[in-house]
C-alpha cells in the first residue's frame, strides 16, 4: 500500500488495496476530492470540479 | 477458433460502477482498454484505432463528450452501449419527453418556450407549483420548484441573464406530489432486471441527493411501462425513473443512459455490471 500527501492539506493518505488510476478518493483530513493519477509511484491531484453536463 | 473479443470502456472517472464493469470483463476473459475521455482523441479520417473494438461501453460523466464520442464511433461502424441516438434521446430531457409523448406513454405534463415571457405564459396555463428543469443535466442539479408567479419571473430572468444558450430553452414540468419516493428500474434489452424505490423527504428523490434505496417489486404494470419507455428511446442499457401519481398511476419521469447502480447492485443482488457486459457481447454476436 502506498501513501501520498494531500495536495490541499499535506496530510498523509494511505491508498487502499485495489485502488485504480482514475478513481476519486476523499482526503480523510480536509475532505477534498482527489483523483488518483498514478499508482507506482502513487500520485494524486485535486479532482476536477463537477461540470454542468455531468451526470447519468 | 473464435477470436478473443476486444472492448473499450470510455469513462471520466473510475467509480465503483466502472470497477465492477472492469471486473465483469476480466471474469469473461474479454480483452479491454480503459479509455479516459480526457486523454483520447479521434481522427475522423482514420477509424482504424477504433475499429479494433468489437464494442465500446460508454460511461462518460460528461453528456457532451460521451454523445460526440458515440456519434463518431457509430459512424465508424463500432458497436456501442448505448448508441448515440439513445444517448441523445435520454441525455436531453426535452427530447425524452417528446419521444414519450409520441409513444403515448404516461408522463408529467410538459410545456416548452423560448423566451422568459412566453415561458411565463405557458407556466401560468400549466399551473403552480411546477418544476423548471434544464434540458441537459442530472443528479437533480438546477431543478427549481416554482410555487408562484413571483418565483417564476425571478427564475426565468436569472436563466435568461445568467444561463448559457441551452438555458434559453425553457422546459417546465408539472409538479407531481410524490409519496416520498420514486422508482428506478434497470432495463437491459427486453428485460427489466430490477427496481428500487428511492426515498427522500425532499421533493428531489435522487440518490445522488441523499435519497435512500429500497427494493421495489416489479409488477406487470411497472414492467410493461418500463419496457415501452426504454423502447421509445431506442432500447439498450437504461434506467427508467417512474413517479407514482395518486390518480393517474405510474408516470415516466426520466430515463438515463449511463446510469449509476452503486445502490441498486448491492441492494438487489443483481449483477448489473455483468448484465451490461453480456448485453454488449450480444451486440457483437448479433450486430444490430
Amino acid at each position: 500500500m502506498s501513501t501520498i500527501a494531500c495536495p490541499e492539506c499535506a496530510v498523509e493518505i494511505m491508498l487502499e488495496e485495489g485502488t485504480e488510476t482514475g478513481e476519486i478518493i476523499v482526503c480523510s483530513d480536509c475532505g477534498v476530492d482527489l483523483e488518483v493519477t498514478a499508482l507506482d509511484p502513487a500520485a494524486v491531484q485535486l479532482a476536477p470540479m463537477e461540470q454542468e453536463d455531468w451526470g447519468e | 477458433m473464435q477470436q478473443r473479443l476486444k472492448f473499450g470502456v470510455l469513462y471520466s472517472r473510475v467509480r465503483v460502477e466502472e470497477k465492477w464493469i472492469f471486473n465483469a470483463l476480466e471474469k469473461r476473459g474479454i480483452d479491454f482498454d480503459r479509455l479516459d475521455d480526457r486523454t483520447i482523441h479521434f481522427d475522423l479520417e482514420n477509424p482504424a484505432p477504433w475499429k479494433q473494438y468489437d464494442a465500446v461501453i460508454e460511461r462518460s460523466l460528461s453528456y457532451n463528450s460521451g454523445l460526440y464520442a458515440l456519434r463518431i464511433l457509430n459512424a465508424f461502424g463500432v458497436q456501442t452501449v448505448n448508441t448515440a441516438a439513445v444517448a441523445e434521446a435520454c441525455g436531453d430531457k426535452l427530447t425524452t419527453s417528446t419521444l414519450l409523448a409520441k409513444a403515448g406513454l404516461p408522463q408529467p405534463r410538459n410545456v416548452v418556450a423560448f423566451s422568459p415571457e412566453s415561458a411565463l405564459e405557458a407556466l401560468e396555463e400549466l399551473g403552480y407549483p411546477a418544476v423548471v428543469k434544464p434540458v441537459v443535466g442530472s443528479w437533480g442539479r438546477l431543478l427549481a420548484k416554482v410555487n408562484d408567479r413571483d418565483a417564476a419571473e425571478a427564475i426565468f430572468e436569472h436563466k435568461a441573464t445568467l444561463g448559457s444558450t441551452q438555458h434559453q430553452i425553457f422546459y417546465v414540468q408539472e409538479y407531481i406530489e410524490k409519496p416520498g419516493r420514486d422508482i428506478r428500474a434497470i432495463v437491459i434489452g427486453d428485460r427489466v432486471l430490477t427496481a428500487m424505490y428511492r426515498k427522500s423527504e425532499h421533493w428531489i428523490t435522487n440518490t445522488a441527493r441523499g435519497g435512500e434505496g429500497e427494493l421495489c417489486p416489479i409488477s406487470p404494470e411497472i414492467e410493461s411501462l418500463c419496457l415501452n419507455a426504454a423502447q421509445a428511446m431506442g432500447g439498450g442499457v437504461l434506467a427508467v425513473d417512474l413517479i407514482e401519481h395518486s390518480e393517474r398511476g405510474f408516470l415516466v419521469n426520466e430515463i438515463n443512459h449511463t446510469m449509476e447502480f452503486h445502490t441498486m447492485q448491492p441492494l438487489s443482488g443483481v449483477d448489473v455490471a455483468g448484465e451490461i457486459v453480456e448485453y454488449a457481447m450480444s451486440l457483437v454476436k448479433e450486430p444490430a
